[in-house]
This record gives structure tokens, C-alpha cells and sequence, in this order.
């Protein structure tokens, strides 16, 4: 049964050359690519734009595919390059500032409570510097541990845990604020 | 007080939009078509394989092992497939010229960042420039861009207009998700049983469920496909009843889309809509199933933003109350009048999941509270919200449902709200929602909750008759064999249609509900029941022009007596509408779901160009996302 194969074992046909095995691993991945690339990014135009980018890309990086790491953490970090190089593109094109780095934008006048707590997740998202954003967009993911999200981001697994307190800590300050307002 | 962190995961979970299904679809099928030319571009430099799933499975992980050493080889096989999908791009110079910038400004851009990891090696942007499937969606949106919106103001929008989420299921989960179905409705043959009875059903459940399963990238399984429930998900104009009449059938006959030797029987019947301004003021009680297993995202977040949509369309008259069930139960919120939104909602912030479920003490509270705030002239209904999760409570389940009929009687009707998969006691949702004359609806996303709360409040909150029979008699002499599609789980015996103390589906404002039968006639090669030797031959009266007769029972909310609605059947009868037709096409597109027993060679395609064909104004889009789902369970069923 194809459904039971394992990621590893679909990657490596792939790479190989199965077209099967890769159409049934971009399938079962695709919402995991697209929901990172939100968190990445913040915008769900862009996030479409970025998981259309990497899906065409896979076809010829999945060649590449070696069983050293566990497809995931591979699949992770090809998105978080590929969002890194999105990011360089649209500022060297200095477009418009891309996604939680945009702070040009105002709020809609028919903000509801949803998009208040939505304008509060972007404050948040928005007030981290760049490797905590990322960090975060990683460690979000379902069963994400630390030494995984290490691997993807090429750091140490200290290191994220020592970004993630970074990051609790920034968002205990953010609330302290808003709570003395 | 709760971690920030979980705050803020809780959030981005709720923000995270479902990916666009079209394009969903669209970047599989062409990642698909990249990767066969991807490996055209290097088959001299790999052996050919021709041996099945499995071989080449073992096969590939030896090749794989072999390989390891030989990174340069790799890259080079890579750079074979970066040039030969370079060369396509010229021809695909034909767009609009703003197309030829961003191409170049692709390839020639720079990537100056060296990357930390050894399997990173190959720059991104050189296999985005490799790839002209990422240029040509430019060239299409090349125009758009850039839109000075956040993501986030878009958040909404994006759920509105694509009304589907991924689930979070994750694989090692045990599936403890129950359905309820019945096998396909089997043919009839009409001199043995002319006569077919059944109830109405407005439930979507079926549909959402679908849904979640295909845009997870699984086939549903076959007895989460209930025909009818698919069919009714979409708002169909049949012709409205005009003066007293609380609803009005319709009845085509035209030819069956997968069959030429069989005719469809299609009966719609569409709800009178009576003004919103002067419906009958609402009390709600929410009874919420706050236990552990509710705190997904996709569950009881969902379930509070779904519940400040539903918010903003009750007025000062209508009351809400909330009571919880967990390990404890316990009344969250008394009844407020539905203008008091900061009381509401504070409320709803301070429900948290945890602990066990025992459905039954949290269902008697809510009655209770129901049975307090109801009066005269106002419609009162229990909304339970959960995700099926009943292991504590339903010890007996008769009794149950006994205790949700008898509430019914007295007035209060029960509605249910699914959410999330993988625990999901589709069967029990059912059960109670049907004994409770209520709607049991599947909520898997912010826009899903748009439509059965906000679009469609009044027809799921205010009754317009209880009770609805449909009985149809075919005549032998005119139908060899019949079959009802779908209503599987609603089948009534003969005798019941006459029995005014029988319970059945009920119609809210505004629904349509659409039955369809598939009739072969006599003398029809399609006929599949070889006659029988011993058979009467019967001496029918004389009403040879006549197909079938449509009784249809019903009663007016309030009274116990059912008034009846009766109709001959005709070939030729009725104008085969857009609607119709789109209704004919999700018929037989479920039924494909289902395994497509009488469908013969028609499937997927056949079904996607009808309901392309017969899309109509679809104001709310949802016959297009049908189209899409359509593709999608085409593509795996390949």
C-alpha cells in the first residue's frame, strides 16, 4: 500500500525517478508545505506564490534527496531557503516590504473581534526579528521538536531553545504592554 | 492565564487559510509533468525501470545507497534537467512582455548567500529559474500584482472564498471515526415493489466530510459518501411555492447522464422563505463539548470564531446561553440577549479544553436552560457542538435518544455541530440530530461555519415543516425497475407514510431538498431483473401515460396532523434546468465515490464537464469548489 510506504522510502524512489512515488509525497505533503509557507511569510497570497515556486523546484531538488535526514526535515528546509530567497528578491526589488515584515499597512475600518486577534498574532509575528520569525513558523508545526527544527535551520538544538524562550519572553513583554495601556 | 506561545500557535492555527484548492490541484498536476520531464532529460543515465510499485520501491532505496558517494554525479544529472527545462522558456514568450522581465530578472538573480547545509548546495533560485511552470502562473498574475494588502486582512476572504481547510489528522492517530450508511439502495423491480418510501434529509455532513478527506489527499471512505446529503449541500432555485403552501415539488423525468436505457426521476422541492425580518425571535443554547480532545485548532477554536459569525446575525431579540460539558458541566454563560457581544464573547474566551466527556448531563442542563428561556412564538434549539466524542455519557444510546424525541415533542429542537476528523462519531451526530428534527452539519473550516450559520441561518434554525414523507408508486406497466439514489439511512416502511406518529425529516426556511430516482422503462435493454416465470401478469388500470405517482406528507410545525401533497409522474415532464442537471451530476459524482455500481463507464470526467455545464450563477461558489473536488478525487482515483 502506497499510503503506509514511508516518506523516506517515497523520497528516495523518487529521486530515483519514480513519478508515482513523488506525485504521492508532494500530495501528502502539499498542506504541510503551504501552511509553513504562511507561517514564513504571513500573507496567504504569497504563501500561494511560495508553495507554487517549491512545487515546481521539487521535481528536480528531490533528485538530490539523500537518506542522511528525515524528508521532512529536507522538505522544511527547502521551504525556509526558498521563503529566504523570496524575501531577497522582493526586497531587492524594493517592492513592496513582503508579508509580517510590511508594517505600512493599516488596519481595515470593519475590523472585527477576528481580525483583532488576527491584527495582534501580526503585531507579534511582526515584532520578532527574523531568525525568531522563522524559528517560530518552524517549531508551530505539528510535532516539531526542537533537535528537528535545529537540523532544518542549521543551528544548534540549544540555540532554538534558547530562541523559543527568546520568544516567550518577547511576547510575555508584548502583553505587559498592552495590558499597562 | 495561558502561555503566550500557545496563544499565539491557537491564533495561527485559526489565521492559517486553507491553500487554494485550484491551485492546489493545479501545482500537483504540474509538478507532476515536471518531474516526467525532469527524468526524460537524464534517461540515459539511469536504467529503465519497468517493474511494479513495490520492485522499484527496493529498488530505488539500493540505488540510493550505491549513490551516496557520488554527489557530483548527482549534480551533474541535475544540470542535465536544469538545461533542458531552460530551453523551454523561449517558447513560452508569447505573454504579455511584463513576463519577459521577471524571467530575466529570475535568472539573472544572484543568490550570494552561501548555504550552511551540504544538501542545500543547489541554490533556489536556480531551480525556479529551471522550472518555466513557476513562470507561466506569472505571466498569468503578472498584471495583479503588487496587492498592498497584509496577508491577514485577506484571512477571511480566503476562507470565504475557498471554504475548505486541511485537516490536521496526523497519521499515527488511532482512526476511531464512525459512519453511518447503508449499502447502495438496490435496484427494485417495479411489479414486485412498486411502491418506495423515505424520508427527507437535510444534512450536509457528508459533503464537508468529502471534502476534508480530498483535500487531504485521500480518497473518502466509501460509507462517509452519503448521496443525498452531497446533492442537498448546494442551494438549488426550484420554482418557490406560491400563496399557503410552506414548499412546492418540482418533478423532471429526463434521461440519465450515465445510462441511455434509464430515465431520471428528479424531485425538487423548495421551501417558502419567509421574510428575515419577521421571523420569530431565537433562543440558542450552545451546549459545547469542552473536553481534551477538543482543543485542535480545527475544533473548539474554530468553533469560537464560528460562533462570532453567528453572532453578528441575531438581533436584540434573540437570546444565547452556553453550557459546557467536560468532566464537569456547567452553564458558561447565561441566557443574554445576543446585543450583549463583549458578555458573549468574554464568555466564550474562558471555555478551555479539557478533561472527559459525558454528553448526557451537559445535554439534560441544556434542555433545562432551553426550557427556561423559551416562550411563546419563539423558536428555541439546542446547538451541540462537538467532535463526536460521547464515550462517557451514551452508556445506553436508546435512551438518548429518547430523551432528545421527547424534548423535540415538547418544542425544543436539537441541532449538531461536527468538528474535526479522526474522532468523529459521524453515526451518533446523525442519530441525535435526526431525533432532534435538527441538522447535523460538519464544520471543518471558518467558511464552512459561514455557510451553515450565516448564509444559511434560516433554514437551519427555523423549521417550516416537520415530518416530510416522500412516497412514490411506479407503474409496471410504464417502469421495469427503479432505484432511489442515496437516502439509504432514510428509508421508511410503506405503512409508515401514513403514520402521522412516525417521525421524518424536517424542512427550514428556504431549503431545497432534491431526490432523485433512476427508472428503467419497460422495454428497455437496460433492464437488469429477467422476468420471472411464475410471474403475475397484472392487469393495471388505465393510466398508461403515467410514469409513477408522487405523495409527499408533511407537517406544519406545531400541528400533529400531515397534510398531503400529491403529483402523477410523466415522461417528459419538467424542463431539465442548470440545477437539475448540476444536482444529476454531484448524484452521479457520489455515486463514483461510492464505487459508481450502476454507473458503468461514466466517472469523474463525464461528471465534471455536466457540473461545469450546469454551474450556473453560483453566487457563493460552491458548485466551483465542487468542480475542484471533483478533479481532485479524480486525480487520485488514477
Amino acid at each position: 500500500m502506497r499510503m503506509e510506504t514511508s516518506d523516506e522510502d517515497l523520497a528516495r524512489a523518487a529521486a530515483k525517478g519514480d513519478a508515482d512515488a513523488f506525485a504521492s509525497l508532494l500530495r501528502r505533503h502539499y498542506d504541510r508545505i503551504f501552511r509553513l509557507c504562511f507561517r514564513l511569510t504571513g500573507r496567504a497570497d504569497q504563501a500561494e506564490d511560495l508553495t507554487q515556486d517549491i512545487c515546481a523546484a521539487l521535481p528536480l531538488k528531490v533528485q538530490a534527496f539523500q537518506a542522511r535526514a528525515k524528508f521532512t526535515t529536507w522538505l522544511y528546509r527547502v521551504v525556509v531557503n526558498a521563503a529566504e530567497d523570496a524575501r531577497r528578491r522582493a526586497t531587492s526589488h524594493s517592492r513592496v516590504a513582503a508579508g509580517w515584515g510590511d508594517v505600512e499597512q493599516m488596519r481595515r475600518a470593519e475590523a472585527t473581534e477576528a481580525a483583532e486577534a488576527v491584527d495582534w498574532l501580526q503585531r507579534a509575528m511582526r515584532s520578532l526579528p527574523q531568525d525568531l520569525q522563522e524559528t517560530l513558523a518552524l517549531t508551530l508545526e505539528e510535532e516539531m521538536t526542537h533537535a528537528q527544527a535545529a537540523e532544518v535551520l542549521g543551528v544548534s538544538e540549544g540555540t532554538v531553545s534558547w530562541r523559543m524562550s527568546d520568544i516567550r519572553k518577547r511576547l510575555r513583554a508584548m502583553r505587559q504592554e498592552e495590558l499597562d495601556q | 492565564m495561558t502561555d503566550d506561545l500557545d496563544h499565539l500557535k491557537s491564533l495561527m492555527d485559526a489565521a492559517t487559510p486553507a491553500p487554494d484548492s485550484a491551485r492546489r490541484a493545479n501545482n500537483l498536476d504540474r509538478a507532476r509533468k515536471s518531474f516526467a520531464r525532469a527524468q526524460g532529460s537524464r534517461v540515459g543515465a539511469r536504467p529503465t525501470v519497468k517493474r511494479g510499485p513495490v520492485a522499484r520501491l527496493t529498488e530505488g532505496a539500493i540505488f540510493m545507497l550505491n549513490s551516496l558517494t557520488s554527489r557530483g554525479v548527482l549534480t551533474a544529472t541535475t544540470a542535465l534537467g536544469a538545461i533542458a527545462l531552460v530551453l523551454i522558456v523561449p517558447q513560452m514568450q508569447t505573454g504579455p512582455l511584463r513576463v519577459t522581465d521577471q524571467i530575466e530578472s529570475r535568472v539573472v538573480e544572484p543568490a550570494p548567500i552561501p548555504q550552511p547545509l551540504p544538501q542545500a548546495e543547489e541554490k533556489f533560485a536556480d531551480a525556479i529559474a529551471a522550472a518555466p511552470q513557476a513562470l507561466s502562473k506569472r505571466a498569468e498574475g503578472a498584471n495583479s500584482e503588487p496587492t498592498v494588502r497584509l496577508g491577514w486582512d485577506n484571512v477571511a476572504e480566503v476562507a470565504r472564498i475557498a471554504p475548505a481547510a486541511p485537516d490536521v489528522v496526523v497519521a499515527s492517530t488511532p482512526n476511531t471515526e464512525a459512519f453511518a450508511n447503508a449499502d447502495s439502495n438496490p435496484l427494485k423491480v417495479t411489479a414486485e415493489d412498486p411502491v418506495s418510501t423515505f424520508s427527507i434529509d437535510v444534512d450536509t455532513a457528508s459533503y464537508a466530510i468529502v471534502r476534508s478527506s480530498l483535500l487531504n489527499g485521500q480518497m473518502p471512505p466509501k460509507d462517509a459518501v452519503r448521496v443525498e446529503e452531497m446533492v442537498n449541500y448546494f442551494p438549488y432555485a426550484y420554482p418557490a411555492p406560491d400563496g399557503e403552501a410552506p414548499f412546492r415539488p418540482t418533478i423532471t423525468v429526463s434521461p440519465t447522464p450515465w445510462n441511455a436505457g434509464t430515465q431520471l426521476v428528479h424531485i425538487g422541492i423548495q421551501g417558502a422563505l419567509p421574510q428575515i425580518a419577521e421571523r420569530p425571535p431565537l433562543n440558542l443554547v450552545f451546549l459545547i463539548d469542552s473536553s481534551g480532545s477538543m482543543q485542535d485548532a480545527n475544533k473548539l477554536p474554530l468553533l469560537k470564531q464560528s460562533f462570532r459569525l453567528l453572532l453578528s446575525e441575531l438581533g436584540p431579540e434573540d437570546q444565547v446561553s452556553i453550557v459546557t460539558y467536560a468532566g464537569n458541566t456547567g452553564q458558561v454563560l447565561e441566557p443574554t440577549r445576543a446585543t450583549e457581544r463583549s458578555k458573549i464573547l468574554a464568555a466564550l474566551d474562558k471555555l478551555e479544553a479539557g478533561g472527559g466527556t459525558a454528553g448526557q448531563a451537559g445535554l439534560q442542563q441544556a434542555y433545562q436552560v432551553a426550557g427556561e428561556i423559551a416562550s411563546d412564538g419563539e423558536v428555541t434549539r439546542v446547538v451541540l457542538a462537538t467532535d463526536g466524542d460521547f464515550n462517557v455519557g451514551l452508556s445506553d444510546p436508546e435512551a438518548l435518544k429518547d430523551f432528545i424525541a421527547r424534548k423535540r415533542d415538547s418544542g425544543t429542537y436539537l441541532s449538531v455541530l461536527g468538528f474535526g476528523r479522526g474522532n468523529l462519531d459521524d453515526a451518533t451526530m446523525q442519530a441525535l440530530a435526526q431525533n432532534g428534527n435538527g441538522q447535523a452539519a460538519y464544520i471543518d473550516t471558518l467558511g464552512e461555519a459561514r455557510k451553515v450559520l450565516v448564509d444559511q441561518l434560516t433554514g437551519a434554525l427555523f423549521p417550516i415543516a416537520n415530518d416530510v414523507k416522500i412516497q412514490v408508486e411506479f407503474n409496471p406497466a410504464q417502469i421495469a425497475e427503479y432505484r432511489l439514489i442515496g437516502y439509504e439511512t432514510r428509508a421508511l416502511r410503506r405503512q409508515d407514510f401514513d403514520n402521522d406518529a412516525i417521525d421524518a425529516g424536517d424542512i427550514g426556511a428556504g431549503h431545497s431538498v432534491t431526490a432523485i430516482y433512476e427508472v428503467t422503462p419497460v422495454g428497455s435493454d437496460a433492464i437488469r431483473n429477467g422476468p420471472l416465470r411464475y410471474g403475475a401478469s397484472q392487469v393495471v388500470a388505465d393510466t398508461d401515460e403515467e410514469i409513477g405517482y408522487f405523495k409527499l406528507r408533511y407537517k406544519q410545525p406545531g400541528s400533529d396532523r400531515s397534510q398531503l401533497i400529491e403529483n402523477p409522474i410523466r415522461f417528459d415532464q419538467g424542463v431539465l434546468t442548470d440545477d437539475v442537471a448540476f444536482s444529476h451530476a454531484i448524484a452521479g459524482y457520489a455515486q463514483a465515490l461510492r464505487g459508481g455500481e450502476y454507473l458503468g463507464n461514466w466517472s469523474y470526467p463525464q461528471a465534471i464537464d455536466m457540473a461545469t455545464a450546469a454551474r450556473g450563477d453560483d453566487p457563493f461558489g460552491y458548485r466551483a469548489e465542487a468542480i475542484m473536488l471533483m478533479r481532485l478525487a479524480q486525480s487520485l482515483a488514477d
